[in-house]
């Protein structure tokens, strides 16, 4: 026969605890009608953070000097570390029995839901801080919004990475400044490095009914309100930087939210999936 | 096979004799990692929250607990992440700053961890540091920033101006 909860506890705090702990409980999680735009949500960003971070994890040990080695690897570990979040999160919705590893080993490049941006080659040091720059100013402002979501565990894993993520943005912001307002070459290089990657922000901002979905439940803001807050950031650090900031209008490449992408992504997976296409379910 | 379980408040002393891997001189109690202790009938819960998200050290610190609890007699044990809310450096104990200072890495100063962005970008790019961080070796505050990353996700690295020494910074998060 199954106890009664004992009403003479005196533990209040252990009370106190439990009660938070309910309250903890995220009714998004299991619900069915929103699990498949809920997992794509959960996979783009988890999948941004990813490939991102796998991006930056290819300087390690190739950075141009010892502090920026480091920088790097740290930055793509804080990145490596949000895309466990995220996905551990997607396979708790899709409930199918997979987890964080399996959704980034062992899906193949239509199934990843990142945007084009990130998974274009590293470049040279300045392309790799200028993407990175583009995309923190995204990611700060995305992030921001989400410590307020209707869902607790997009809230905490959003609060978590946040603080992080605002060391992000502080470095690249310095650096596309020192860089840009530097020598004429890497004001040049620099240049160069934003219109390269100017046409593929605009997919950062798009919508579908993925979107729609998770805005209607409050989960997540809607990509456009995102857009102030990134023109403001871009914007300042780019005239901080002696650089020009393009046109917003113009030619737009997208479609990696929805599993189009470009050449480069294939190649990156094949790297990054390696071991555990050889070796499946291989562990240590 | 203990007879009875031992209470939550030995448990927290057991645990502050788990190191942590990579400050060896703090434990995990110290770096305020530890959040709750609490049985589950015969099950020993044990909630931690990690630093920084991607910090590899976490798979080791649990590790870590594991054995030692398991080397104190307790069978049943479970560890639990918790993410909310999220490690703030706050959380270090007056204990712990006071190791890490005498271990030779300079404590967080709190309340620097969300500056104002933009004032604290033109200091930085003039090459001042809006920080007084005391050299933990000679005392010295004539220090400067080398890197907001160092050598693990907590610390940046920062050298001293009048002894010459690099030392790390426990940074604001």
């Amino acid at each position: 026969m199954p106890s009664l909860p004992d009403m003479n506890a005196t533990n209040v705090e252990e009370l106190a605890l439990r009660a938070a702990e309910q309250q903890h409980h995220d009714p998004h999680v299991q619900n069915v009608d929103l699990k498949p735009a809920f997992f794509d949500w959960l996979c783009r960003m988890g999948d941004n953070a990813l490939i991102a971070g796998h991006r930056l994890s290819e300087w390690c040990g190739k950075g141009p000097a010892l502090e920026e080695d480091i920088a790097l690897a740290n930055t793509a570990l804080d990145l490596i570390g949000h895309a466990q979040l995220w996905l551990g999160l997607a396979a708790e919705v899709e409930d199918e029995g997979r987890d964080a590893d399996k959704l980034a080993y062992l899906r193949d490049a239509m199934r990843f839901r990142n945007v084009q941006l990130l998974e274009l080659p590293r470049g040279d040091i300045g392309e790799t801080l200028m993407r990175e720059f583009l995309f923190d100013a995204w990611h700060h402002a995305m992030l921001s919004r989400l410590t307020e979501s209707t869902s607790p565990r997009v809230a905490e894993i959003a609060a978590k990475a946040l603080k992080e993520v605002h060391y992000h943005l502080e470095r690249s912001s310095d650096l596309v400044i020192r860089l840009g307002d530097g020598s004429e070459e890497s004001h040049r290089r620099m240049g160069a490095a934003l219109a390269l990657y100017w046409p593929y922000t605009g997919e950062l901002f798009e919508s579908d009914g993925v979107d729609k979905a998770v805005i209607a439940e409050g989960i997540a803001p809607d990509p456009e309100d995102l857009r102030a807050a990134w023109d403001e950031t871009v914007g300042e650090v780019l005239r901080e930087a002696t650089l020009e900031v393009p046109e917003a209008k113009g030619h737009v490449h997208t479609g990696g939210r929805s599993g189009r992408h470009t050449e480069h992504l294939g190649f990156l997976l094949a790297e990054m999936q390696f071991l555990q296409r050889a070796y499946p379910g291989a562990s240590w | 096979m203990l007879g009875t379980l031992p209470s939550e408040a030995e448990i927290w002393d057991w645990l502050s004799e788990v190191e942590d891997p990579e400050i060896p001189v703090i434990s995990v109690v110290d770096l305020g990692i530890v959040r709750e202790v609490r049985w589950e009938g015969d099950t020993l819960v044990v909630a931690v929250t990690p630093t920084y998200s991607g910090c590899p050290a976490v798979a080791v610190i649990n590790f870590a607990i594991e054995s030692h609890l398991q080397e104190k007699g307790v069978e049943n044990i479970r560890l639990e992440r918790r993410l909310s809310p999220p490690w703030t450096t706050q959380w270090l104990s007056d204990e712990g700053r006071e190791k890490l200072r005498e271990y030779g890495i300079a404590p967080p100063i709190e309340g620097t961890g969300t500056p104002d962005q933009r004032a604290q970008r033109v200091a930085r790019l003039e090459g001042r540091s809006s920080l007084d961080v005391a050299c933990p070796r000679c005392g010295s505050l004539h220090t400067e920033r080398v890197s907001q990353f160092g050598s693990t996700p907590c610390k940046a690295a920062w050298r001293c101006r009048d002894c010459l020494e690099p030392f790390d910074y426990f940074k604001c998060i």
